[in-house]
């Protein structure tokens, strides 16, 4: 299973196995990760799952839909230009070594 | 050779008083017969699984709310009102009217209501905190939303209460026929013009929600007729749900005092306490969805043109899903629920209702030793909704 890496706002990493199809949010709520909320279930509506992620591994994403875009705008932690929502980056082979920065707040 | 498997049948009516008194012993009932149960007094598809609700509330093109999100099939009877723009829509038409409330209601937006919301929750707190006893429905669940969700559709003063009546009703009839719709019917009667007049953009301020809905006139994304309409369901859900969500953390809180205390120990977890309430109570315990096509749920099959009812309280207590599903945990991980529906139809107004929750419980988690119930609680009955009639509260002061 591709490798996905969380780094909190204080520096922790911790690495989690993540099934290819599952959201990067999927995987950080389920597994009980700090710092990633989601609470309205991956629904794209209440921008709690934000992250930023390496500039570099940017290109690996699809580009944001217009509705990731305006929840960016809602963000606890004002957004970055390498900030996603986690609920929409669904997990591929190629995102094996993906890593996502987590900010000190979602809410 | 096909074998036909006959589902399993339950014969409780999930729209009865004796049910609403008491729904879980049948939610369990439900949920333990099958992944699908058919419902004989209704003629109609049940489930009462999470894995199920959860499936059906994220396939909207197998589960479509078109036909209506309650009982009646609008194939077969016409819509007793004009049906909703979103609520009884499928994408894509849906998704053009859900764009502007995604807009209206969204993170960004709910940021300039926090701190007045904060401001009128502490005030509300405070009175409260002046009297012997009270009760909490009319005087907190109900007045709090009163207090400030008009204010941010931009309605003018006066005559608010008229909000409950009509989300009563309109909520009532996503059941059957019964005497609850017949008496919903009969107290919203008087308030329908009113309600209708106050969609109109003449008679909404410049700078609240509903201002926001009739701007999309201009930007060519509803039409002049549908603009009212939509803000009428903000109108319609906004209210009775939230007085429902309210009434319901603080029952909650007073009944399970020891996470009142964790709660006073760590303001910060106030949403997460009325979260923990939604998935607990579930405000909004059923819709239903429509077959498109035949379909196989839990290898059962499923007609075409079936109504299928989703029974989102008993999937909130699943112990399929959850661990100690009866317990009320305000650090429960509570991500997945579906107190607020899931996929395309998913609450809109979620965020608003978890600043309405957040900010009530902040403000007893800072200035309420403990909450006793000093009377008898009694539920208020709904098709839809569970909620509470009356909650006597004492709220003691922190020192």
């Amino acid at each position: 299973m591709p490798e996905i890496t969380f780094v909190q706002f204080h520096g922790a990493r911790e690495t989690l196995d993540v099934a290819v199809g599952n959201t990067i949010m999927f995987a950080a709520t389920s597994h009980g990760l700090e710092g990633i909320v989601g609470e309205c279930g991956g629904n794209a509506m209440c921008a709690t799952c934000h992250v930023s992620v390496e500039p570099d591994q940017l290109h690996l994403l699809p580009a944001m839909t217009d509705d990731e875009d305006a929840l960016l705008d809602g963000t606890a932690i004002m957004r970055q230009p390498n900030s996603r929502l986690s609920c929409q980056i669904h997990v591929t082979p190629a995102l094996d070594g993906f890593v996502v920065h987590v900010p000190e707040r979602q809410i | 050779m096909d074998v036909a498997i006959t589902p399993p049948v339950s014969t409780a009516d999930p729209f009865s008083r004796e049910f609403f008194a008491d729904p879980f012993p049948v939610h369990a009932a439900l949920r333990d017969a099958g992944p699908v149960v058919r419902l004989a007094k209704y003629e109609i598809w049940a489930v009462a699984r999470y894995d199920e609700v959860h499936r059906v509330l994220n396939d909207w093109e197998t589960f479509s709310s078109a036909r209506g999100v309650g009982l009646s099939d609008f194939k077969k009877e016409p819509p007793w009102r004009l049906p909703s723009l979103v609520l009884e829509t499928d994408p894509p038409f849906h998704d053009r009217t859900r764009k502007v409330l995604n807009r209206v209601l969204s993170p960004a937006a709910m940021k300039t209501l926090k701190e007045r919301f904060a401001a009128a929750a502490d005030t509300m707190i405070d009175e409260l905190l002046g009297r012997d006893s009270f009760d909490a429905v009319p005087e907190l669940s109900e007045a709090f939303p009163l207090a400030v969700f008009p204010d941010a559709i931009g309605m003018p003063q006066g005559h608010r209460h008229n909000l409950l009546p009509y989300g009563n009703m309109v909520f009532n009839s996503f059941g059957p026929r019964n005497e609850l719709f017949a008496e919903a019917v009969r107290d919203a009667e008087p308030v329908m013009a009113w309600v209708r007049a106050q969609s109109e953009r003449k008679n909404l301020s410049d700078d609240g929600f509903g201002a926001q809905i009739h701007a999309a006139v201009a930007t060519g994304e509803l039409t002049e007729d549908e603009a009212p309409m939509v803000v009428r369901s903000l109108l319609t859900a906004g209210v009775d749900t939230t007085v429902s969500g309210l009434g319901a953390a603080l029952f909650c809180l007073s009944r399970f005092p020891e996470q009142f205390q964790k709660l006073r120990a760590n303001p910060g977890l106030a949403r997460a306490a009325f979260e923990e309430a939604v998935r607990f109570e579930s405000p909004v315990q059923t819709f239903f969805r429509t077959t498109t096509r035949p379909v196989e749920v839990g290898g059962f099959h499923i007609d075409e043109g079936e109504k299928v009812l989703m029974f989102l309280g008993a999937a909130n207590r699943d112990p399929r899903k959850w661990g100690r599903p009866e317990d009320y945990d305000i650090a429960r991980k509570t991500v997945g629920h579906v107190g607020f529906g899931s996929g395309v139809h998913a609450c809109v107004g979620q965020l608003l209702a978890r600043l309405e929750g957040e900010v009530v419980l902040q403000a007893l988690a800072r200035k309420v030793a403990a909450i006793e119930i000093v009377g008898e609680p009694r539920r208020r009955f709904n098709n839809t909704l569970r909620g509470l009639a009356s909650l006597p509260l004492r709220l003691h002061r922190t020192q």
